[in-house]
């Protein structure tokens, strides 16, 4: 029977982990990060796992451990944040390329400097290049869900890409929230054994890992993996059926929240998700026709989709946890992208808030609404939410 | 060098999940000088075949005895050992390096067969 559980999303997270019982998890600790392996480190004390737990000397050998191991045919599992995603960034890519599906949760941080350790998105925005399917939870119920459900993704055989699970720090990651968890067999049935394929341990089928690739063959390389990528909405879509007749939860790329008839959507990842909803509630009821469309999936970027739901609308404000010195910030420049071909293209506002932690209200986020109430969204104008001026 | 495949035809990757294969690999395509046999001076001491970096020198046993009998340029990369270890480039009198038409093995340019 499902449970009810009162869990952080890191104690989630790890309970998640624990069902799944991975080969491999190797990791390094990092605020917000830390409590996911610290939770998992003692069902292995406690030898309700048969994982093999390596403490290493730094994220660039966590995810190398786990490059080691899924190459091998392991289940690999890692979880970090912020700079110690950064000091990963090269076996991230690395991982990708090698296309080993390696699961790893981030506890979405602002990346330094100056030194900060609460939540925004520019550590996971800075890997979203990296090749690596990027979801992305509003709370601890999808934190717990996409762990569950990551394996079954990354290592279809149309796809071989790993998967991050996004997080946002401290608000997912130490909050707690009410659950419902799976029982141990259900998950264990769900999330099936490792498909292998190129094992090194293999040995009746010997294989090379990492060789050298110049401009003969690199690029063609590169082209599996985009190829790979084109291939996740099915897979994502066909993994989320099955994963919504043993829950009940139903995911897809994107959440659309009365979006049916609404005249003005806001876009937005993560935890603000919730608070966005609350608003529009709050709108509703002064008769405001808005509604939300949340991307559960960021890589590969539901683009489709969203131009499906936001062709005609009269507006799309986007809001992004991350800026791009320089030019627009990530998600907004994706939505921006997306809705050059649409037939009615909706006015369109980029608002960039919660940098470092900065606390988003609903009155921000009404705020953001009311400007495109009175038709005052300007495609090229980048504002701000919450900043002092 | 085989014909390079399209990425439809190539394994996830990067993987070579084809042990042994860098024996398709040219290396011959790497060469600027070309090691030239003459056989007219060869005294088959094999000092070429054993310091050749690669397996590029062509034995033939004849009664139990190896024979040089010239290169494999698909993997000579004209490297020039063979030359410079073999006894014939140098004359025995002077200890200067002997005419060419004495020589066993002589390097010349590859654009010297450029029409080849």
């Amino acid at each position: 029977m499902p449970a009810k559980q009162a869990l952080t999303g890191a104690e989630a997270i790890a309970y998640a982990m624990k069902q799944i019982n991975p080969d491999v998890v190797a990791a390094y600790p990092i605020t917000p990060q830390t409590p996911v392996v610290e939770y998992f480190a003692k069902y292995v004390a406690d030898g309700v796992v048969d994982t093999e737990m390596i403490p290493v000397e730094s994220e660039h050998s966590a995810m190398s451990a786990c490059v080691g191991a899924a190459a091998a045919g392991a289940r690999a599992f890692t979880a970090t944040a912020a700079v110690g995603l950064a000091l990963m960034h090269e076996i991230v890519y690395i991982a990708a390329s090698l296309r080993l599906p390696i699961v790893m949760a981030v506890a979405n941080r602002a990346l330094s400097g100056p030194i900060n350790i609460h939540c925004d998105h520019s550590d996971a925005m800075a890997e979203r290049d990296s090749g690596w399917i990027q979801l992305w939870a509003e709370n601890v119920q999808e934190a717990y869900d996409f762990t569950v459900m990551a394996y079954r993704i990354g290592e279809h055989p149309d796809v071989r890409l790993p998967v991050m699970i996004n997080f946002d720090g401290f608000i997912i990651s130490h909050g707690v929230e009410v659950l419902e968890t799976l029982d141990d067999d259900v998950v264990k049935s769900f999330v099936g054994k490792p498909i292998k394929m190129y094992s090194l341990l293999d040995t009746e089928h010997p294989v090379t890992y990492g060789p050298l690739d110049l401009y003969d063959y690199y690029f063609e390389h590169k082209r599996q993996q985009i190829e790979a990528m084109k291939h996740v909405p099915k897979v994502f879509k066909q993994v989320a059926e099955e994963f919504e007749k043993i829950s009940g939860r139903k995911y897809d790329l994107v959440e659309e929240y009365m979006t049916d008839d609404a005249e003005y959507i806001m876009i937005a990842l993560g935890s603000t998700a919730g608070t966005i909803k609350h608003t529009i509630k709050e709108l509703r009821a002064e008769g405001k026709k808005v509604g939300l469309v949340k991307p559960w999936v960021f890589r590969p970027f539901p683009k489709f989709e969203l131009q499906r739901i936001l062709n005609g609308r009269k507006g799309v404000i986007v809001l992004d946890r991350s800026a791009s010195f320089g030019a627009e910030a990530p998600l907004y420049e994706a939505v921006k992208s997306a809705l050059y071909e649409v037939a009615v293209r909706p006015q369109l506002g980029s608002y960039v808030y919660g940098l470092g932690g900065r606390d988003i209200t609903p009155a921000h986020i009404r705020q953001a609404f009311e400007d495109a109430f009175k038709g005052y969204l300007i495609a090229d104008e980048e504002r701000y939410l919450g900043l002092r001026e | 060098m085989p014909e390079l495949k399209g990425w439809k035809e190539l394994p996830i990757g990067g993987l070579i999940v084809e042990p042994g294969n860098a024996k398709q690999y040219k290396t011959g395509t790497w060469r600027v000088l070309r090691p030239v046999y003459q056989p007219e001076n060869c005294i088959h001491c094999m000092q070429c075949w054993l310091y050749c970096p690669d397996q590029a020198i062509v034995v033939e046993i004849v009664d139990g005895k190896p024979k040089m009998r010239g290169y494999n340029y698909y993997y000579c990369k004209g490297c020039g050992l063979c030359a410079n270890v073999c006894p014939k480039s140098t004359d025995p009198k002077t200890k200067q390096p002997a005419p060419e038409e004495k020589r066993a093995i002589v390097m010349r340019p590859e654009t010297d067969f450029a029409e080849e």
